[in-house]
Formats: C-alpha cells, sequence, structure tokens
C-alpha cells in the first residue's frame, strides 16, 4: 500500500531523513518510533506531499509527486500532533471539512457528505456532539472529533503523528483500540509513537528510526530490547516481557539517584 | 428499522449557513437603508414617492409619476447614484475584509491590509500634485485604482520571497512595509505640493458626495465580479481556518487559494477606493458584528457581510450628509464614531449571550 525507497527529507541543508526504505501492507498498522528528532514526523509529512523529498515515495503504486492534491487527499488522511481545531466550529462542520477532496472546487456539501460525516461520528459515538462547538469538548473528546473528520475523508491510509499525546493513560487506550478497530474494517495505518509499551502493544510492526535513518525494524520483542533504547534513546530501561506483552519501564540511574554526578547549580 | 437512525444521524449533520430568519433581516436592512437613503435630504420623499416614480419610469406601464420634475431629478440624478454608490463600495468593503480575515487568519485584517489604501493614496495625491485633475472626472479614480493594485502586486512579490512555510505571515509584514514606504512617498508628494493639500484631504477623507451613475458604472463590475468570487469561496474559507498544512492535506492548493482570493479582494476594494477613497472601519466591523451575532462560518460571515455592509455605509452616507447639513462630514468620521461604539456594544452583550 506504502512503499517508500531511499526517501531524503531535508531542511536548510540539514537531513530529517536520510535512506528511509519501507513498505507498508494494506490493513497493516506499522508504528515508526525513535528519539525527539529521529525524522517520525517528517516522513509522514513527505508521505502527505507536504515537505519536498528525494527517492520515491508510491501509494498504490502511483508516485505522491505525481498526484494532485486532491487525488492525494483522497487516498491519505493525516492527523497533525497538534491539529488546529477552532473552538466556533461544531463537530459536524469539522468533521465535514474532512470530505473537501470529494467536492469539487465551489461545491457545497451534498446527500453523500453528509451521509460519509453522519457513519464516521456514529463509529466514533459523537453522534450526540454533532453541532456542539469545539471549543466545549475535552481533550479525549477532540482527539476522537480528529479522527472523525479523518474517517469522514474516506480514505484507504491513515497517517497519525502522536495519536496520544495530552490524553491521559486510559484515553490513550481507547484511542489506540479505536485506530485498531478500524484497521480491522481495511484501514492502513502508518502512525508515529512516543509512548513504547503501548507502541509495542498495538503494532503489528515497528521501525525505530535514529537521526533520520532506520536503525531497527520488526516486532516488538526485536526492536524494543533494552540495548536498542540504551544506544538510540540513552536511556536507561528494563524490558519486561510477558504474555501480554513487552513493557518499557523507565528507570532511574543510580549516579542521579546518589548525587555524584548531577549537575550541580554554582555560580 | 435500520434506515431509521441514519436519516436521522444525517439530519444532526449540517453545516450553519445563513438562517432563513437572519437571511429575511439582513435583506430587510439593506432595503430599509436604500428607501432611507433614497428618500431623506434636503427635499423628503416618502416611500410612495420613491416607488411611485420608481415605477413610472417603467416603459409600458404607464404609471402616473407622483413627484414634481424637480424631485424626480432630484431623486434618480442626485441621490440615487449615491446611494447605489455607497451600497456597492459598503458592501465590497465588507466582503474584502471578511476574506481578508479568512485568508490570513487575522481578525484584525481589513481590506487595506496589504497596501491597496497606500497604493491608491499615492496614485491619487501624484494625480493631484502633478496632473492638477479636479476631484471630479476619470483621471483621478484611474490614478488610485492603478496605484492601489500596484501595491498590492509589490506586496506579493515581496512576500513570496519568504518561502513558502511563512507565506501567510510574511505576506502581511511585506503590506506593512509597502504601506509605510508608499504612505511616506505620499506625504513627502503632498508636503512639497501643499497647495493641494486640501483636495488631497478631501479624497483620503473619503464620501460620495460627487457620486455619479458614471462611477457607479466604473465600479459595478469590479464589485459584482469579486464579490460573486469571494462569496462562492465561502467553504473554502472555513477549511482555511484549519491551518495551510492541514488545509493542504484535506487537498486544498493553499498558496492558489489564497492568490485568488487576495486578487478579487484587492480588485474590488481598489475599485471602492477608487470612487469614493478611504473609508475605514467598514471592513473589520461588519464582518465581526455577524460572526458576533450569527455565526462564524465563513458560510454566512461572507454573504451577510456584503448585504449588511452595504445597508450600513447607505446610513452612514445618510448621517454624513444631514447631520451638518448643508455642509457634509467626511464618511469615514461617521463609520468611525457610529461603528467603535456600536461595536463596543456588540461585543459586551454577544458575551453575556453565550
Amino acid at each position: 500500500m506504502i512503499e517508500l525507497r531511499e526517501l531524503v527529507v531535508r531542511f536548510d541543508g540539514a537531513y530529517a531523513v536520510r535512506d528511509v526504505s519501507l513498505d507498508v501492507a494494506a490493513d497493516e498498522w506499522v508504528m515508526l518510533i525513535g528519539p525527539n528528532g529521529a525524522g517520525k514526523t517528517s516522513v509522514l509529512r513527505a508521505l502527505c506531499g507536504l515537505v519536498p523529498f528525494a527517492g520515491g515515495a508510491e501509494i498504490g503504486g502511483s508516485d505522491v509527486r505525481r498526484l494532485r492534491r486532491r487525488e492525494l487527499a483522497r487516498l491519505i488522511s493525516f492527523v497533525p500532533q497538534t491539529p488546529v481545531m477552532p473552538p466556533e466550529l461544531t463537530v459536524a462542520e469539522y468533521a465535514l471539512l474532512g470530505r473537501t477532496p470529494h467536492l469539487g472546487h465551489l461545491a457545497a456539501e451534498g446527500r453523500t457528505d453528509r451521509q460519509a460525516v453522519a457513519r464516521a461520528l456514529e463509529r466514533l459515538d459523537l453522534l450526540a456532539f454533532a453541532e456542539r462547538g469545539l471549543g466545549s469538548l475535552s481533550g479525549g473528546e477532540l482527539q476522537r472529533v480528529v479522527l472523525a473528520r479523518a474517517l469522514a475523508q474516506e480514505a484507504p491510509i491513515l497517517l497519525l503523528d502522536e495519536p496520544t499525546t495530552s490524553l491521559d493513560l486510559g484515553r490513550q487506550q481507547q484511542v489506540l483500540e479505536l485506530v485498531d478497530e478500524l484497521r480491522r474494517d481495511g484501514l492502513t495505518v502508518l502512525s508515529t509513537m512516543h509512548d513504547l509499551t503501548l507502541a509495542g502493544q498495538y503494532a503489528d510492526r515497528l521501525v525505530l528510526l535514529d537521526r533520520g535513518s532506520i536503525v531497527a525494524e520488526g516486532g516488538p520483542g526485536d526492536v524494543l530490547s533494552a540495548e536498542n533504547l540504551s544506544a538510540f534513546y540513552r536511556a536507561d530501561v528494563r524490558v519486561v516481557v510477558d504474555d501480554g506483552g513487552v513493557y518499557v519501564v523507565p528507570r532511574r540511574r543510580a549516579t542521579v539517584r546518589d548525587g555524584v554526578s548531577a549537575p550541580r547549580m554554582t555560580d | 428499522m435500520v434506515a431509521e437512525p441514519v436519516t436521522n444521524a444525517e439530519a444532526a449533520v449540517r453545516a450553519r449557513g445563513v438562517s432563513r430568519p437572519w437571511r429575511l433581516i439582513a435583506g430587510a436592512f439593506l432595503a430599509g437603508s436604500l428607501l432611507v437613503g433614497l428618500g431623506v435630504g434636503p427635499v423628503g420623499i416618502d416611500v410612495g414617492g420613491i416607488v411611485g416614480s420608481g415605477l413610472a419610469h417603467i416603459p409600458f406601464l404607464h404609471v402616473h409619476n407622483p413627484l414634481s420634475t424637480l424631485d424626480d431629478a432630484v431623486l434618480w440624478q442626485i441621490r440615487a447614484p449615491r446611494v447605489v454608490l455607497a451600497a456597492l463600495v459598503g458592501g465590497m468593503l465588507a466582503v474584502a475584509g471578511s476574506s481578508y480575515q479568512g485568508v490570513f487568519r487575522n481578525p484584525l485584517a481589513d481590506p487595506y491590509l496589504l497596501g491597496v489604501a497606500a497604493g491608491s493614496g499615492l496614485g491619487a495625491t501624484l494625480a493631484i500634485a502633478y496632473g492638477h485633475v479636479g476631484r471630479t472626472g476619470w483621471l483621478l479614480p484611474l490614478a488610485a485604482f492603478v496605484g492601489g493594485l500596484a501595491a498590492v502586486a509589490g506586496t506579493y512579490v515581496l512576500g513570496r520571497s519568504a518561502g513558502p512555510a511563512r507565506a501567510a505571515r510574511s505576506l502581511v509584514l511585506a503590506g506593512v512595509t509597502v504601506t509605510l514606504f508608499l504612505t511616506a512617498i505620499q506625504t513627502f508628494v503632498q508636503q512639497q505640493h501643499s497647495d493641494t493639500l486640501r483636495d488631497v484631504y478631501a479624497w483620503l477623507l473619503g464620501g460620495f458626495s460627487t457620486a455619479t451613475w458614471g462611477q457607479v458604472a466604473v465600479a459595478a463590475p469590479y464589485v459584482a465580479v469579486s464579490s460573486t468570487a469571494i462569496v462562492l469561496h465561502r467553504r473554502l474559507l472555513d477549511v482555511l481556518s484549519v491551518g495551510d498544512e492541514e488545509a493542504a492535506s484535506l487537498g486544498v492548493d493553499v498558496p492558489r487559494l489564497r492568490l485568488l482570493l487576495v486578487v478579487a479582494a484587492t480588485a474590488g476594494t481598489a475599485a471602492a477606493v477608487a470612487v469614493s477613497g478611504l473609508i475605514a472601519f467598514v471592513g473589520i466591523i461588519v464582518p465581526h458584528t455577524i460572526r458576533l451575532l450569527v455565526s462564524t462560518s465563513y458560510r454566512a460571515v461572507v454573504p451577510l457581510s456584503l448585504v449588511v455592509g452595504a445597508g450600513f455605509l447607505v446610513l452612514a452616507d445618510v448621517l454624513a450628509r444631514t447631520v451638518v447639513s448643508p455642509a457634509e462630514l467626511p464618511i469615514g468620521v461617521v463609520t468611525a464614531f457610529f461603528g467603535a461604539p456600536f461595536f463596543a456594544i456588540v461585543l459586551r452583550t454577544s458575551r453575556s449571550m453565550r
């Protein structure tokens, strides 16, 4: 479904992504993990045609650069990490924006569009909220509303940039369960993820990026090793494996705890 | 059993446009303003007289004209062009303001944001100082129109050099730069030709005292095309409210859309400024009043700005020519003097409504 070949993204000469090759099959959920600045978001943005890139990026066999914006938006829906949500729009109005790629330049929404939005709202349990203003919703509800807009777009591929940031633990699980259900209905998902334990539990496959390159790839058991996390995140962790999955637990460094090498504030 | 919930669900999904009551209110406001504009003046003409005389001018209808020849001439040769021109300019400035506010996601954007006013002001000043044109005739509006368009073109070229990521912001900054630069030149020229100060100021302050059907004919095509283009893009203005990048991921060609809307708003504004001078406040106050009273969706703000802006400026012009009659107030003074307190009231009451 998604094919990346030696993808390179550069900003003002600095590499954000260098040489990423990656295939995502239909109905698969692949998660990009890696430390801050590893290039996770840039991969998603390149796929949406939001940043210029070198190398190959194909969706369902067509080159992303050859597709027009509208055509691309019918194939990919993109949920950024912090979406702009105008507080005065209603939930229905906001979700209707997702129909834009299906509408003619100056056309208004028709019956099909309202039905698509109604289905998306129903799917995410938001119908009762249809006429509420976005400004009156909580963080968890807003995250569902953004997903509703993406669903209303009716694209076969969903790109999620850190879908669980700023959600509490329960809401993180709810959102991920939801995405997992949607994926089982035939959606291909490529997302970035900060929380490694949740990443290990929901992804079919993990791709670990560091400084713009893929350094590990595979199932949670292979990628989420203490060695990998120490090498690329510079994190001290314990990795616990049981029948429920892989758990990454941060561990406070002994040196810091004893105050031996902790930085001191001096004049 | 199965179909029913789906239909109910679909009914809940709708975008607020202009509801029927608001359509009627806005229409009644405009019609009332036009009648007041036509009827009020040194010679009072009642509604029956206006309607009867209007019908009498329609060929083959053979309606008796209730007005004297003099009153009829006052109505159709002096007041009507003035009222129509004020309506065109008011509607254009308000709709252009709403468009700029949407395109730049800046609530304080007004139609003069990108330098139209400064460019037109310089064009008009040059025409008056060096061309020795009076306040009537076609040369002054032409100079103002060309100056306004040239200024915005300069702003666009300057703003584009900053790259696409900061396109909207750099355009606004370029507009400020161009405005300051052109205003400096204009002030210099004005100071060198102090004998023309009076004419330049009279033009800058704006007004409709020299309105003719000829000016209406000049401005009308621009206003019609520009405002139609903006009204047709009202849904896309809502899409832009989620930001350039998300709008792009929804399939919108943002730079092209922005250019199109800026060109439409600018051409209309330049035409309006050319025939009326610089009238402040309309482009900000009218769209915001609609946002506070009706809805913040551009589906409502854009079409209602057009209608309400037209009525508002007609009423402002009535005040401008009656308050200190037989002298006239500059209309910009009226729009600001009555507009600002009105806006303050709307701001206060709408907060308690929500």
